[in-house]
C-alpha cells in the first residue's frame, strides 16, 4: 500500500453540485462530490453511464454545456502562483477562468477526432494556445509545438507538425491531443475516457505515455473511465460513482481488495476477466441504471442492492462515513441515526 | 468432425476497390478480408477477435451475405442440404436467411424507433408467412419470456427501454425464426459493465436451451474468454491463430496473440508489469507489408519474416497458427503476462 502523502492537494472539490434544468425537471447530474487531487498522483473517477463522471470534469473546467450549471459546492485550486481560488464562484466565460484552462488544468477527451478542427494543421492548433497563453512568437511557438510532439512520442515531429488531424491514426491523434493539453505546462490533467475509442494495443501505448509524463513532470491526473482494468493499472486512488455521487473513495489497492460499498462489490464481481474459465456465468447486478431524471429517493443504489440495511435505505441519502483512508456512503458502514 | 460442422469458410476474400480519377480506374484494393478459413461446429461458440480494421466485421458480413465476397466459399450445412452462401444467387438466398440471424452492436441504432417492441420482434415472423395475428402475438410473448422481458411492455417503443433491455429485444428478434446460426457482432461492447454480464449470461443460457451456434465477433478478450469454446484471432485481413479458448489463452503460438493478451487490462491493481507494448500502428490493409503483415511490430521477426508470408498451418489437433517461427518460439500465456508484480 502506498502511503498517503501529507502534502496539500492542488485541487480540492467539496460538495460539488451540477444540475441541468430541463422541461421535465431538474436533473442532478452531479449531486455532492468531494475529492482531492495531489501532485504526481492519479485519481480515478469510475462509474457507468449517467454517474456524472464527465460532468464532474466539465464542471471543474467551467465548460458544462447549457442548461447545466454548477449550483453549489467549492472547487478550490492552488495555482502555480500560489494563490487559492474557488472556481465555483467564478464566471465560466471570464478571462480569469480562461487563464486557468490550459496553464493550470487541462482536459483530454475520448474522441480526439471530434476535438480538433479539421481545417488547421495540428501544428497550428498547438501553436494557437502557446501563443495565446505563453505569449510566444510564431517561430518560438512552432519550435515549442515540435518539442511537444516529440515529448509525446509522435514520430518525425518536424514533418508531422504540418499534417492535418485526418492524416493521423487514432493513437497518434490521442498523442497530439495530450501534447496540446500539456502545451501550457498545466499541473493537473483531466483525462476523460482517454483510451476508450482506441484498440487495446494502442491503449497500452497511451497509458504508458501518461504514466511516463506523470513520472517526469509530477503531473496530477484525474482519470475518468468506465473501465476498472484501466483504473487498476493507472490510479493511486479511486472514487466509484453512481448517479451523481461518489459511493466509495479511497486507495485503489484497498478498494479492489475489499470493496465496502455493495455497488463497488457487485461491479467488481460482474467484470469479465481474462482469467475466467471459458463458458462461465458472471454474477450480475439486477435491473439497470435508473434515468437521472428518475433518481430513486434515499440511496440511489437501493432498488438494485441485495444488501439493503433497512427501510432507511429507501428514504434517506447515506452520508459519507470516513473509514481509515477511505470513505463510504452506505448505511451498512455507519451514518444511520 | 465434418457431419458436425454447420459452417465451413474457405479462403474468403473481400477486397474493396480504391478508385481514382475521372474514369474511376481501380488503382488499388483494400484487402479487408484476405484469405480467411475456419469452420464452426453445431452448438459451439467461435469468437472472431481482433482490433479495429482487422476485417472481423467484414468477414461476418460476407458470411451472412450482407456483402458479396470477392472470392472463396462459405458452406452452410442445414440438415441434409449444403449450400455455398458465397455464390448463391440473391433470390435463392432469401428463404435461407431465416436460418442465420444477426445481433448488432448498437442497441440504440438497430431498432426502428417508430415500431413498438411487439412489432419489432414479430416482423421476421410476418415476413416469413406467419400472417395470423393471434399466433404471432403468442410467439412474440414466448420470445419475450425467453429473453426475460416483461410481456406487458409489448406495446412500448424502443426509447422506453434501457440499453440492456434493447439488446434483449434485438436477441428476441434474431431468435424469432429458430435460426441455426447467430452472428453476434460486438453484442455487449456498447453496454455498461453491470448490464454486460446480464447479456452474456443470457446468451450462454439461450445457447444451452436452444442449441444455438454462435459466431461471436469481438475485440474484448475478457468477454471472449467467458463465452467462447474456440477463438480465431485476426490481423490485417487474415487469421493468425485458431485454437480452443483455454489452450490459446494459456499458451499463445502467435506473437500478436501474445501481445493482445498482455494488453488486456486486468482489474487487479499492480499487474501491468509484464505487458508487451507493441510499437507502431496496425498495418494498412490497402498496402500490407510484404511477408508476414505483423513483422514490423513483432519482437521476434527475422529477415525471413519480411519476405515470406506464413500460411495458417495445423500444428496440433485443432490448433492453427500462421507464423514462420511458431515451432521455435516459446511465448507467454495469460498466467505469465498477468502475474503479480
Amino acid at each position: 500500500m502506498r502511503p498517503i502523502p501529507m502534502v496539500e492537494p492542488l485541487l480540492s472539490v467539496r460538495d460539488l453540485r451540477t444540475h441541468f434544468t430541463t422541461q421535465e425537471g431538474t436533473i442532478r447530474a452531479v449531486d455532492g462530490i468531494d475529492f482531492d487531487v495531489f501532485e504526481g498522483r492519479t485519481l480515478g473517477l469510475v462509474g457507468e453511464s449517467g454517474c456524472g463522471k464527465s460532468v464532474t470534469a466539465r464542471s471543474v473546467l467551467g465548460i458544462v454545456e447549457a442548461p447545466g450549471k454548477v449550483v453549489g459546492g467549492q472547487i478550490l485550486l492552488r495555482t502555480q502562483a500560489g494563490t487559492q481560488l474557488d472556481l465555483a464562484t467564478m464566471a465560466p466565460d471570464s478571462a480569469a477562468y480562461r487563464a486557468i484552462r490550459g496553464p493550470e488544468i487541462a482536459l483530454i477527451f475520448q474522441e480526439p477526432m471530434a476535438s480538433f478542427s479539421q481545417y488547421y494543421t495540428i501544428g497550428n492548433q498547438i501553436m494557437e494556445s502557446v501563443k495565446l497563453h505563453m505569449g510566444l512568437g510564431a517561430q518560438a511557438a512552432r519550435a515549442r509545438a515540435i518539442e511537444l510532439l516529440d515529448m509525446v512520442g509522435v514520430p518525425q515531429p518536424s514533418r508531422r507538425v504540418d499534417e492535418y488531424p485526418f492524416e493521423l491514426s487514432g493513437g497518434l491523434r490521442q498523442r497530439v491531443m495530450i501534447a496540446m493539453a500539456l502545451s501550457c505546462d498545466p499541473r493537473i490533467l483531466f483525462a476523460d475516457e482517454p483510451t476508450t475509442a482506441l484498440d487495446v494495443t494502442t491503449q497500452a501505448q497511451i497509458l504508458d505515455l501518461l504514466r511516463d509524463l506523470q513520472a517526469k513532470r509530477g503531473l496530477a491526473i484525474v482519470l475518468i473511465t468506465h473501465d476498472m482494468g484501466v483504473i487498476a493499472e493507472m490510479a493511486h486512488d479511486v472514487s466509484v460513482m453512481y448517479l451523481g455521487r461518489a459511493v466509495e473513495t479511497g486507495p485503489v489497492a484497498e478498494i479492489f481488495d475489499s470493496p465496502h460499498h455493495p455497488y463497488t462489490r457487485a461491479l467488481l464481481r460482474s467484470i469479465p476477466t481474462i482469467m475466467a474459465k471459458p463458458r462461465t456465468r458472471l454474477p450480475t447486478i439486477a435491473g439497470s441504471i435508473p434515468m437521472p431524471s428518475a433518481r430513486p429517493v434515499g440511496c440511489a443504489f437501493s432498488p438494485r442492492c441485495t444488501e439493503v440495511f433497512g427501510e432507511i435505505c429507501n428514504t434517506e441519502q447515506p452520508p459519507a462515513v470516513v473509514d481509515g483512508p477511505r470513505n463510504v456512503r452506505c448505511f451498512l458502514h455507519g451514518g444511520a441515526p | 468432425m465434418s457431419e458436425n460442422v454447420i459452417l465451413d469458410v474457405r479462403d474468403l476474400r473481400k477486397w474493396f476497390p480504391i478508385r481514382k480519377g475521372l474514369l474511376r480506374h481501380v488503382v488499388g484494393n483494400v484487402r479487408a478480408v484476405d484469405g480467411v478459413s475456419f469452420s464452426i461446429r453445431r452448438g459451439e461458440t467461435l469468437a472472431l477477435v481482433g482490433e479495429s480494421g482487422c476485417g472481423k466485421t467484414t468477414a461476418a458480413r460476407c458470411i451472412l451475405r450482407a456483402l458479396v465476397p470477392t472470392s472463396g466459399s462459405v458452406q452452410f450445412h442445414m440438415g441434409e442440404r449444403t449450400v455455398d452462401l458465397a455464390t448463391l444467387p440473391r433470390r435463392a438466398l432469401r428463404p435461407l436467411r431465416r436460418h442465420m440471424q444477426m445481433v448488432f452492436q448498437d442497441p440504440y441504432a438497430s431498432l426502428n424507433p417508430r415500431m413498438v417492441v411487439g412489432d419489432i420482434i414479430g416482423e421476421p415472423l410476418l415476413i416469413n408467412g406467419m400472417t395470423d395475428r393471434a399466433e404471432r402475438r403468442r410467439r412474440v410473448g414466448e420470445l419475450m419470456e425467453l429473453v426475460q422481458l416483461p410481456v406487458s411492455t409489448l406495446n412500448r417503443f424502443p426509447h422506453a427501454f434501457s440499453g440492456g433491455q434493447r439488446q434483449r429485444i434485438g436477441i428476441a428478434r434474431a431468435l424469432a425464426l429458430n435460426p441455426g446460426l447467430v452472428v453476434a457482432d460486438e453484442p455487449v461492447s456498447a453496454l455498461d459493465v453491470s448490464v454486460q454480464a446480464q447479456i452474456l449470461n443470457l446468451m450462454l443460457d439461450l445457447q444451452d436451451r436452444l442449441g444455438l451456434t454462435y459466431l461471436f465477433v469481438a475485440h474484448d478478450l475478457s468477454v471472449v474468454k467467458h463465452v467462447s469454446d474456440r477463438v480465431a484471432v485476426m490481423y490485417v485481413g487474415r487469421i493468425v491463430e485458431v485454437g480452443e479458448t483455454e489452450a490459446l489463452y494459456a499458451g499463445p503460438l502467435h506473437p500478436y496473440t501474445e501481445a493482445l493478451l498482455s494488453a488486456a487490462p486486468a482489474p487487479v491493481p499492480g499487474m501491468a508489469s509484464n505487458r508487451i507494448i507493441l510499437e507502431r500502428e496496425i498495418a494498412d490493409p490497402a498496402n500490407p507489408p510484404a511477408g508476414c503483415a505483423f513483422h514490423p511490430r513483432c519482437r521476434h521477426a527475422t529477415a525471413h519474416c519480411r519476405e515470406e508470408r506464413p500460411e495458417l498451418e495445423e500444428v496440433a489437433p485443432g490448433r492453427f497458427v500462421a507464423c514462420l517461427r511458431a515451432r521455435e518460439l516459446s511465448l507467454r500465456g495469460i498466467a505469465e503476462v498477468h502475474a503479480p508484480a
